[in-house]
């Protein structure tokens, strides 16, 4: 193999964690590339006492792995994990390649933001800046529309002039293609990837990625810094195999920062506890108390529901609101909902919906962020990292399971995020009141105290 | 105990008669095995799907042409709706194998039913040696090993195109791509996943029938 082909791959294998199918090599240039330690081969499935890990996704469920009669392997029973197989299939017989780790470059002044933090954000930046330095953990606890991404800024500078690999992973893939842009802006002359299921780019040999949390089962001992945005969110906190993943891609002594609006019991027990080290913002970045929901009861709303139709009383106040100046986003609780929300309003509004499975989603939050649609219908996916400038926020069946504490505050805070206009109305439409509710909003109004203590 | 396909937490019924008798094991939840389309009386009997009656469209096209008689029928088990369509790309294509099990049991009643009592060979359908690397093994024989025979390797392949990445026109203009290695002359009956158009089987049968095999069937899991 050509020299230069090697050191062409070396940059490109760093800290990938991959198998034999995903590596764009010839198993001759695998082996070559092995045998210069550019590659290291590492078991993909380690069985100890009969209890079977797999290597790339943690998985150790039983039932999550399967046998079968491997034509390569000639193995009847050869082992392979069920967990990751969306990915590609590892199998016991072969197998994984981690790529050796490069040196990168280091950036004397990268930052071209021109924008200013306030006193107290400032505060929290230093903080990641030390954390970063210092390479521990932090949990950054801010409130929607804090300015999370504008206080990385400084961390990151310091991560990119000392030469550091640094990955930004978020549960969402609309939240990594919200970044992207702002980062570019704001590191223009540093090379910047955005990884998702089906993103352009698929190489994810930048110095600095922006991914889902899905993109690290890829990685292995890769990134110095490593920043977890919304570790509240679906399906990070509760997918064992994520967190595994996020774990495995941090080189050892990695320095590790998870930015939340909402934490869980969990995070909070470790906040108390002192054995988490926290950062708390309870004021968004223009000063302005966050918009406190209203919960409204409408008993004929189960009726309306089944038959997928909204109230009279709702549609009077959407009448109303969609007079005012303001957009409107409905979150509804499921997707034929959606749907059945879209149609029924569709004569009277300029309206259309959104959700996971909608292949024109990306297209449709553009469209209501250049305000040619007039209101948004969607389910819970666009409950965080999205902003708005100007919008209303209704609930609709505000009791529904899929709408809990965290889902409820993120969803609260897509209003009033704008200087030009910091409130918003948010409502919360309900035939019976849930703990969630009644918690999100008791989580609304502390943290504002909190935030008129501080000024 | 968990399903099959989605993981969901299987309870198994406990009453007199599985406490006194031996119970299969069950392997899919109920919601799961309802979204199978069961196809138990064919519309075509051409083609073996679900629509229709007495002969479709797409079959008379075949008598017509130079294929006509090539295949006596087609049996299927299922027919192909979108949750077949992910089962088999999560079998086939992501390469989990053990989705064959989901619907072993069906397979099997429909294969003891349908060719009862007939003398006939199982023929593979053979991958190509790239696409065998890649998925690790092959549908056709993995069905036929479900059934608890063992294939009969008739063909070899020529290129290593995937027909599901081709449209009906592409498939049927395109040359033959297998070559006959071995002739019977006993019935055979060809095993595969899905039936789309019928034309990798035609293409099998014609080279069974011109070597001296009086009848062939094909048997799909899909259709």
């Amino acid at each position: 193999m050509l020299q230069e082909k090697i050191s062409f791959s070396r940059e490109q294998l760093a800290g990938k964690l991959l198998t034999m199918q995903e590596l764009p090599f010839s198993p001759e240039d695998v082996n070559e590339l092995v045998r210069q330690s550019i590659l290291n081969k590492i078991p993909s499935i380690v069985t100890t006492k009969g209890k079977s890990v797999c290597q790339r996704c943690g998985n150790d469920r039983s039932y999550l792995f399967a046998v079968f009669p491997h034509s390569t392997c000639k193995n009847n029973t050869c082992l392979y994990c069920r967990n990751c197989i969306m990915m590609g299939r590892v199998t016991q017989c072969e197998p994984l390649y981690e790529g050796a780790a490069v040196i990168w470059p280091q950036h004397a002044d990268p930052c071209k933001w021109d924008g200013q933090l306030t006193v107290s954000q400032e505060a929290s930046a230093q903080r990641i800046v030390s954390a970063i330095e210092q390479k521990s953990e932090l949990l950054v606890w801010a409130v929607c529309g804090a300015g999370k991404t504008e206080m990385l800024f400084p961390g990151i500078t310091a991560a990119l002039q000392r030469g550091l690999r640094i990955v930004l992973a978020t549960p969402r893939t609309d939240v990594v293609r919200e970044l992207l842009p702002r980062f570019q802006q704001a590191f223009p002359q540093v090379r910047i990837q955005a990884l998702y299921g089906d993103s352009e780019e698929k190489q994810g040999d930048a110095q600095l990625l922006i991914s889902t949390t899905h993109q690290l089962f890829r990685y292995s001992r890769a990134f110095d810094v490593v920043i977890i945005d919304e570790i509240d969110a679906f399906p990070y906190h509760n997918d064992d195999s994520l967190q595994f993943a996020a774990g495995r891609a941090a080189k050892t002594d990695a320095a590790r920062l998870y930015l939340t609006a909402t934490p869980r019991k969990k995070e909070k027990a470790k906040i108390r506890k002192r054995t988490l080290p926290a950062v708390f913002i309870p004021q968004r970045f223009h000063g302005h108390p966050l918009p406190v929901p209203r919960l409204k009861l409408i008993l004929t709303l189960k009726r309306h529901l089944s038959k997928g139709r909204l109230p009279q009383s709702i549609i009077k106040t959407i009448q109303i609101q969609q007079k005012g100046s303001r957009q409107l986003l409905l979150f509804v609780s499921t997707i034929t909902y959606a749907g059945a929300v879209k149609a029924f309003l569709e004569n009277d509004f300029n309206v259309a919906s959104v959700h996971a499975e909608d292949p024109e989603r990306g297209e449709k939050v553009q469209r209501f962020r250049d305000r040619t649609i007039d209101i948004l219908v969607t389910t819970t996916i666009l409950e965080r990292g999205v902003t708005f400038p100007s919008v209303d926020v209704f609930v609709i069946d505000a009791g529904h399971h899929v709408f809990d504490e965290a889902a409820l505050v993120q969803i609260a805070g897509r209003a009033g995020r704008s200087p030009v206009d910091p409130d918003g109305d948010v409502i919360f439409y309900h035939f019976g009141k849930t703990n969630a509710m009644l918690d999100a909003q008791e989580a609304i109004i502390y943290m504002n105290k909190k935030a008129r203590k501080e000024l | 105990m968990r399903c099959l396909i989605c993981f969901e937490q299987l309870l198994p019924k406990v009453d007199w008669t599985s406490f006194l008798t031996v119970q299969k094991p069950i392997k899919l939840c109920v919601s799961c095995m309802e979204k199978f389309d069961v196809i138990d009386e064919p519309g075509c009997k051409g083609c073996g799907r679900k629509e229709g009656n007495g002969l479709c469209f797409d079959c008379e096209r075949w008598n017509l042409s130079e294929y006509s008689g090539v295949l006596e029928e087609n049996v299927s088990v299922f027919g192909y709706n979108d949750f077949a369509k992910e089962l088999v790309a999560r079998w086939k294509y992501r390469g989990d194998f053990t989705l064959v099990h989901a619907f072993a049991e069906a397979v099997q009643t429909k294969y003891k039913n349908h060719f009862h009592g007939m003398d006939a060979e199982l023929g593979a359908i053979p991958l190509s040696v790239e696409r065998l690397l890649e998925r690790g093994f092959n549908q056709s024989e993995a069905v036929i090993a479900m059934l608890g025979a063992s294939p009969h390797h008739f063909f070899k392949r020529k290129g290593n195109e995937k027909q599901s990445k081709r449209g009906r026109v592409e498939r049927i203009m395109g040359e033959n791509p297998f070559v006959l290695m071995d002739s019977v002359e006993c019935p055979v009956v060809l095993v595969d996943d899905i039936y789309t158009t019928g034309m990798t089987v035609r293409h099998l049968a014609r080279l069974l029938k011109a070597n001296g095999c009086p009848r062939v069937h094909s048997f799909t899991v899909f259709r």
